[in-house]
Order: structure tokens, then sequence, then C-alpha cells
């Protein structure tokens, strides 16, 4: 697979693309695990939802 | 199951934490489908090797315009139909919407500077892409702004919907003005102008990227629906504390 005289803007163009992607999956990843631990913080300190259940419970 | 169903949060995360492993390994075996036929797509006679860059260019600029016309219905939801989680859909598609707006520039400026002999023109159609990346990021704004999710939910979704007009202008404006973007060769009356040998990656490539999307914004969706929750839970605490 030759890329020819422009390669440089086509690697450039797929590494952009791998940098953004990776960086919405680790910042979704990061998202989910402070909200749990904030949850789990709160379950421990006794505050649980009007529903009774524990706030890090799964329905 | 309909979507009254799933105006319930709790049972919204159940249904989704079901689906999310499903989409996710969907989306990585299309992408890596999709990756190595871009990668072995032969060289168009004009563009030579560039055409690849278009494998990602175009699913990405299509998402763009799709993602803002998900939160267009999302916004109605919100003012209309009031639907629970159609703000939470809404604001977090934005971040995802905004990211595949600016993939779609770089690469369109990366592939634009071989191609062109230029990185940026103010042509139509990089300019109306250009103004729907902004919106994506006051949106954002908005949303940060202000700190009580409901009140700002309204606002957000009459900017989202004054901004759809946007939509047709992108779209169009290929057709309205003299651009130095090409017209449309996929989406067009009269059937696609490219090879099956470009379409084919091409195609993949869009699926595998709409399913990232949608692999992304549920996941986004109910890290959103966790932190009003931990946000209401502060809030309970706080007045427990105060009493």
């Amino acid at each position: 697979m030759s890329l020819g005289p422009y390669a440089s803007f086509i690697m450039t163009s797929y590494a952009a693309a791998a940098l953004v992607v990776a960086t919405l999956i680790g910042w979704v990843m990061i998202d989910y695990r402070n909200q749990t631990q904030r949850l789990r913080e709160l379950d421990r300190s006794g505050i649980t939802r009007r529903s009774g259940r524990s706030a890090t419970d799964r329905p | 199951m309909t979507p009254i169903d799933l105006a319930n949060p709790t049972r919204f995360l159940a249904l989704s934490a079901r689906v999310l492993p499903w989409l996710a390994a969907a989306t990585v075996i299309l992408l890596t489908i999709g990756l190595y036929q871009s990668a072995f797509a032969p060289d168009d006679y004009q563009q030579g090797a560039t055409v690849k860059i278009m494998f990602i260019h175009v699913p990405n600029a299509w998402l763009s315009m799709f993602v803002w016309g998900v939160m267009s219905v999302a916004s109605l939801g919100t003012l209309v139909w009031r639907h629970p989680l159609a703000d939470v859909a809404a604001k977090a598609a934005a971040p995802i919407g905004a990211a595949f707006t600016f993939l779609a520039l770089v690469t369109g400026s990366l592939w634009g500077r071989p191609m062109w002999g230029t990185y940026w023109e103010w042509d139509a159609r990089l300019t109306s892409v250009l103004i729907l990346f902004l919106m994506y990021l006051g949106l954002m704004a908005l949303w940060r702004a202000v700190e009580d999710p409901s009140r700002a939910a309204r606002a957000a979704a009459v900017l989202t919907l004054v901004g759809a007009i946007n939509l047709p202008i992108i779209k169009f404006s290929v057709d309205w003005w003299n651009t130095l973007h090409q017209p449309a060769s996929v989406m067009r009356m009269g059937g696609s102008t490219l090879d099956r040998a470009f379409l084919i990656p091409l195609l993949v490539m869009a699926i595998a990227f709409t399913l990232l999307f949608i692999t992304l914004h549920l996941a986004a969706m109910r890290n959103e629906i966790l932190r009003r929750r931990v946000r209401s839970l502060q809030m309970m605490q706080a007045s427990q504390r105060a009493a």
C-alpha cells in the first residue's frame, strides 16, 4: 500500500480521527467513573433517593 | 418497548446497559472492516491516494449534521412533549457532534491542501460548517453557564431549533452558490457518481461512525442521568445539613 506524495496529509487525517475518537471514549468512561464514585460516596453518607433505593442501585 | 416506556430514566439505564456492549462490539467490527477496505481501496485517477481521506471526512461531515438533527428532535421533545429524557439526549449529543464537526473541518483542510492548493477557503460550504461547529461550542457553553438543568434545557432547545436553519444551508450550499467544494456525489438525484470501489468502503465507514455516535451518545446520556442524580442528592444533603 503506497500513499504517494501526500502520505503525510493522509496519515495526519487518520491520526487526528483516532485521537478525537479516543478522547471521546476516554471522556465518556472517566465521566461514568466520576459519577458512580460520587453516588457511592453519597450512599455511604446515608443520602438515599426518595424511592428508597440506593443511589448506586441498578434497576 | 415504546418511547413512553423509556421516559423513565431508571428504565432507560437498565435497557441501555444491556444494549451498549452489543453496540460497542458492532462498532468495533464495522470500523475494522471499514478501515481495512479504506486501506486497500484503489487510488483515484485524479486524487491519487488522498481519496482515502474521504473515507473519514465524509462520515464525519454527515454526522456533524445528523447529530444536530438528533438534537433538534430532542429539543422538540423538550419544548413540545416535555419528555424527561429529551434534554438529557440533547445535552449529551452536543460534545460528540462538536467532535465530529471538528474532524470534518480538519480532515477537509488536510484534503484541500494537496487537492485545492489551500487549507481553507471562505466558500459557502466550509463557512457554514464552521458556523455549525461554533454553534455546537455555543450550546455547550450555554449548558455550562446555567446551573439548573431544566432552565438550561429550554434555552438550549430554542437555540438548537434556530440553529437547525443552518442544516439545509450546509446541504444545498454547493448548489445555491458557486463553491470550491464539489457538489454532492453520493446522496443525489440520479444516484451516486462514485465507483463501487470507493462507495462501499465509504458506506461501511459511514455506518461504523454512526454506530460509534449511537454508542457514545447512549453512554453520555447515562452519565448525564447519573450527574443529575448526584446533583439532586447533593442538594438533599445540603438541605439536611441546613435543617
